[in-house]
């Protein structure tokens, strides 16, 4: 496999009033599970159904229910983690997390603590300009999500939805690696971009199917790399966790808004609370929603009705033989079979779907000029119809055939857009609209010849003008490529005007 | 006609499938019996319409085929849930509540033909050793002695209570830490804890998950093995539950038993145990090794620590398992306030939902489980957990098949007598059991004679994992050997 290289990204400086801080920060991201069930029952996943549709009564918490572990969800798991290159626990349990909410009908979250089933991985957030931070990833565990408490549908009732009630997640926890707001960003863009390669999570956001959780803190100058040498959490500022956030926007934000916060706190001489903290980005400002002092007291176990989980070596070489080249891997590749740039290969490779589109454009042809004509003309056309790749009315073969046609010189780029967009707008076959409709470009020197000789004739008084000022070929080109409807080769064209003219 | 309610399983199958006996005789005969039978306080939720519809289902059916239990009128403990009939576990909590599921338990035995007479009762949440902490009120022990009314034991006093004074042929009990085995002997009747996975929890309320086991509550072993056979097998819906094959118990019972090594563990010799309670275990010993069997002193060190940590254990589990219990979704939510939030709801509804014994334990629980105490606690209580479980692992690699010892501690005692006691004397009621149900391993309990008051006193035998078939057998044969055919004077 080709791998790139990069340089790591320097940390972000915030320049307090005093000194000099820099930002430590770790995620912990909650991916829903992509199965059609729910991690211990058989009721639906599926998004958008009727409130408490999709309900089995262990998910109501009925008594005498019991859990019964989704092989599905295992196997997305362990997917998962060997697409974060990560260790995979043969032997994993599942404990009992205690506390009490109407939408948690249990009064206890199954996931797990003590043996979760993914080890340590990593993930390479790429930064621009050759800079990418490699971050160190600690475990992945299964845990049921909880349902949906609604208290704005009437004055004196609070409502409950247990439609979400124990859909699997996958909490995903990176280690303190992450040293600024953009850097957080990118690393659950990137996060997301690996789940829906391996089609392990759909990574939709608004949807809640991606939250993640934000652990930051401050530190001075040096005392990071004083932890990276001793893994001494002490070397560090004490952390504060901004929960439950879904955009990235809102957690940059968060994070520059509480990294001053902290800093501010600090510089005043004060001290951190370890804390939960919520953002809200109306005001733009994080609040303590619990501090240490009463936080949740989990009385985490051992769940009694679920027997330790097993799995066996084979079968996580079963499912790591069914996944697909990852971003990385494919973006690497790209680089060096279609030479492409950087910036291009990441473009398309940032959807599977865009990366295959690409490569079926590209298959046996010009690669930077399909690059060229995906990205530009094609992501632009249907970004304009607010269209995904998977609905485009272009086919990569309809595309392929129109980049071949430049490529052998049968039409100008600037024939090939109006063959596109008919194309894109009406259908066909690229290479016989082009012969139907005539728009084959004229690279017979002997026709272009006669055209030429024609203006020339024509125009007595702007040759004279052209032989005084050369610069007005130009204009005898433009001329020529008129009378030939666009379809002189405009090389060939140019190269007799000024042969002609004795230029 | 009353007469009927006293057949055995076994004797009132072979009437039935001769045709000397319809089930919807035997099963009106119990429903008359238990209508008569209130002062029991056993059955506290009576389904006769279900009963005879099943009873002439079975009738339908009858004949040399028909299955295992056909026909054959039984009572379900109050922890069992059952399809549209109330199932309360005894507590208040879960006023009105009925399940629109049946458990795996009920589902088999109804399978198999039997005859459901209704809901038994039982302690609260099966937190009690003697019927004293359920929302019906106590349970009455048909034996007596003077005028005193005794306790049938408990948790599962109501299904004692019902199958000694024959309102059932037999009924359903549940055992966390001697809930069947305690209630058999008060009674002076059978009952068997089979090995944990052995009979599915999907569908009983949960007291703590890594303890409960169902099992059956009958008149004789042969019983016992009949109904046991109907419960046990292997249910996916129970991650817990074995996949095993499950043996004919009942082709088990040869009553021969001559070769096999019975233990006698010197750790249940304990102080304050009483002397006719030894001598009953002296004479049990007799009997078995009469019958062939070779005795062996046996040693189970860490016997007194499994009190203690079965106390850790089993209240842990419980507060986790009863936090569903919120008012939310189902049962009794408590009036509320203006002004009250979330919070009061948990509370109120919890403090009048739940009686002062499941309160306790779910403290215990909540305590023994916090940041802090776990290690010393809980996690402490596991390891002793694994030391009792290796205790008898090395006794059986030598040899021993089953182990005798007695089943409680002393005779039924008088209700009302513990009410003032520290909770602990309660809880000494299972010190010969508990290990039974920390080991996972399969053990029952056989009456084997009667005290000086003429009450009942029962044996235990411990049986190897899986080897509920053995086991039966042994107790078969410790069965014929003490030859108890005592009754309680009916009064009711």
């Amino acid at each position: 496999m080709l791998d790139l290289t990069y340089n790591s990204p320097k940390p972000k400086v915030i320049a307090g009033a005093k000194h000099d801080w820099e930002l430590v920060i770790g995620l912990e991201v909650h991916a829903q599970v992509a199965t059609k069930a729910k991690l211990f029952s058989g009721a639906s996943t599926l998004f958008g159904s009727e409130p408490n549709s999709n309900v089995a009564f262990v998910d109501a918490g009925m008594p005498g229910m019991l859990p019964v572990i989704n092989e599905a969800c295992v196997a997305q798991a362990v997917r998962t983690g060997l697409g974060l290159k990560a260790q995979i626990n043969l032997n994993s349990a599942f404990d009992r997390k205690n506390y009490f909410y109407p939408d948690l009908p249990q009064g206890y979250q199954i996931s797990q603590l003590y043996h979760p089933i993914v080890g340590e991985g990593e993930v390479l957030v790429e930064m621009g300009n050759g800079m990418a931070r490699l971050v160190r990833i600690e475990r992945i565990h299964l845990e049921q999500d909880a349902g949906k408490s609604i208290h704005d549908m009437d004055p004196n009732m609070s409502f409950v939805d247990l439609n979400r009630t124990g859909v699997a997640l996958m909490e995903i926890v990176s280690r303190p690696d992450i040293r600024g707001a953009d850097e957080a960003a990118a690393f659950v863009l990137k996060l997301r971009q690996i789940l829906r390669y391996l089609g392990t999570c759909d990574g939709n956001m608004q949807n809640g199917s991606m939250r993640a959780d934000v652990n930051v803190s401050v530190c001075r100058p040096g005392d990071y790399e004083r932890y990276q040498a001793t893994q001494d959490f002490g070397e560090l500022g004490t952390r504060c966790e901004i929960k439950n956030m879904n955009s990235t926007r809102f957690i940059q934000m968060a994070i520059d808004v509480e990294a001053r916060r902290q800093i501010a706190i600090l510089e005043d001489g004060g001290t951190i609370t370890q804390e939960t903290r919520l953002f809200d980005p109306d005001k733009n400002e994080t609040r303590s929603m619990r501090s240490k002092e009463e936080a949740h007291d989990y009385r985490y176990f051992p769940d009694p009705d679920l027997l330790p989980l097993e799995i066996e070596q084979a079968w996580v070489d079963d499912i790591a033989a069914t996944l697909p080249e990852l971003p990385d891997a494919k973006k690497a590749r790209f680089i060096a079979e279609f030479s492409l740039s950087d910036y291009d290969a990441s473009v398309l490779t940032a959807e599977v779907a865009n990366a295959a589109y690409f490569e079926q454009v590209a298959n046996g042809r010009d690669g930077k000029l399909a690059a060229n004509w995906v990205i530009n003309e094609l992501f632009g056309r249907l970004k304009k119809d607010d269209r995904d790749i998977t609905d485009s009315p272009v086919t990569p073969d309809q595309l392929g055939k129109i980049v071949g046609l430049i490529t052998k010189g049968d039409i100008s780029g600037k024939i090939a857009k109006d063959l596109f967009e008919i194309v894109y707008t009406t259908g066909g076959d690229p290479e016989a609209l082009v012969e139907e409709r005539g728009m084959k470009q004229v690279t017979d020197t002997g026709a272009i010849e006669t055209a030429v000789d024609a203006v020339i004739a024509d125009n007595p008084d702007q040759v004279e003008k052209a032989k005084a000022n050369p610069k007005l070929a130009g204009w005898f080109v433009g001329q020529v490529m008129k009378a030939t409807g666009g379809k002189a080769n405009p090389a060939v064209v140019n190269k007799l005007v000024v042969e002609k003219l004795g230029l | 006609m009353s007469d009927l309610t006293k057949l055995t399983i076994s004797a009132a199958r072979d009437a039935l499938r001769k045709g000397d006996l319809t089930s919807v005789e035997l099963t009106a005969a119990c429903l008359t019996e238990i209508d008569a039978a209130d002062a029991l306080n056993a059955f506290v939720h009576k389904t006769p319409e279900i009963a005879m519809e099943q009873a002439k289902a079975a009738d339908a059916r009858q004949g040399a085929d028909a299955p295992l239990l056909n026909g054959i009128p039984l009572g379900i403990k109050d922890l069992f849930c059952t399809k549209g009939v109330a199932s309360q576990a005894g507590s208040r909590i879960l006023e009105g509540f009925k399940p629109e599921y049946e458990s795996t338990v009920t589902t088999q035995l109804f399978d198999a033909g039997a005859v459901m007479l209704g809901k038994l009762n039982m302690d609260e949440f099966a937190m009690g050793s003697s019927n004293e902490t359920s929302t019906y009120g106590d349970a009455v022990n048909p034996w007596k002695v003077d005028d005193r009314a005794l306790t049938p034991g408990g948790s599962s006093g109501g299904s004692a209570s019902a199958v000694a004074a024959d309102l059932c042929l037999g009924a359903t009990g549940t055992d966390t830490g001697g809930s069947i085995r305690q209630p058999a002997a008060f009674t002076g009747i059978t009952g068997i804890k089979p090995t944990y996975g052995r009979v599915s929890r999907w569908g009983i309320v949960a007291f703590a998950s890594s303890l409960d086991q169902a099992g059956p509550m009958t008149k004789d072993v042969r019983d016992a093995a009949i109904m046991l056979q109907a419960m046990c097998g292997h249910d996916p819906k129970d991650s817990t539950s074995a996949d095993l094959a499950v043996p004919d118990f009942e082709a088990a019972l040869t009553g021969d038993i001559r070769g096999k090594t019975i233990g006698i563990p010197k750790e249940y010799h304990m102080e304050g145990i009483p002397a006719e309670i030894e001598k009953l275990w002296a004479d049990g010993t007799a009997m078995l090794k009469d019958a062939g069997a070779k005795i062996v002193d046996i040693t189970l060190p860490h016997t007194k620590y499994a009190l203690p940590a079965y106390y850790v254990i089993a209240p842990a589990e419980a507060s986790s398992n009863l936090a569903r219990y919120d008012g939310v979704r189902f049962g009794h939510r408590a009036k509320l306030d203006a002004g009250d939030g979330i919070t009061e709801m948990y509370e109120k509804t919890r403090a009048e939902g739940f009686g002062h014994e499941v309160q306790r334990r779910v403290m215990i629980g909540t305590y023994v489980l916090s940041a802090g105490f776990y290690d010393a606690y809980y996690n402490r209580a596991r390891k002793v957990r694994t030391l009792i479980k290796q205790d008898f692992e090395n006794v059986f690699a030598q040899g021993v098949d089953a182990i005798l010892t007695p089943a409680t501690p002393s005779a039924a005692f008088g209700l009302g007598d513990m009410t003032d006691a520290d909770p602990v004397q309660m809880y000494l009621n299972d010190v010969f059991t508990v290990t039974v149900n920390l080991a996972g391993l399969p053990g029952i309990a056989v009456p084997a004679g009667l005290d000086r008051q003429g009450l009942p006193l029962g044996l235990q035998l411990i049986g190897r994992p899986w080897e509920e078939a053995d086991l039966l057998n042994t107790a078969y044969s410790l069965e014929r050997a003490a030859g108890f055919v005592a009754k309680p004077a009916k009064w009711w």
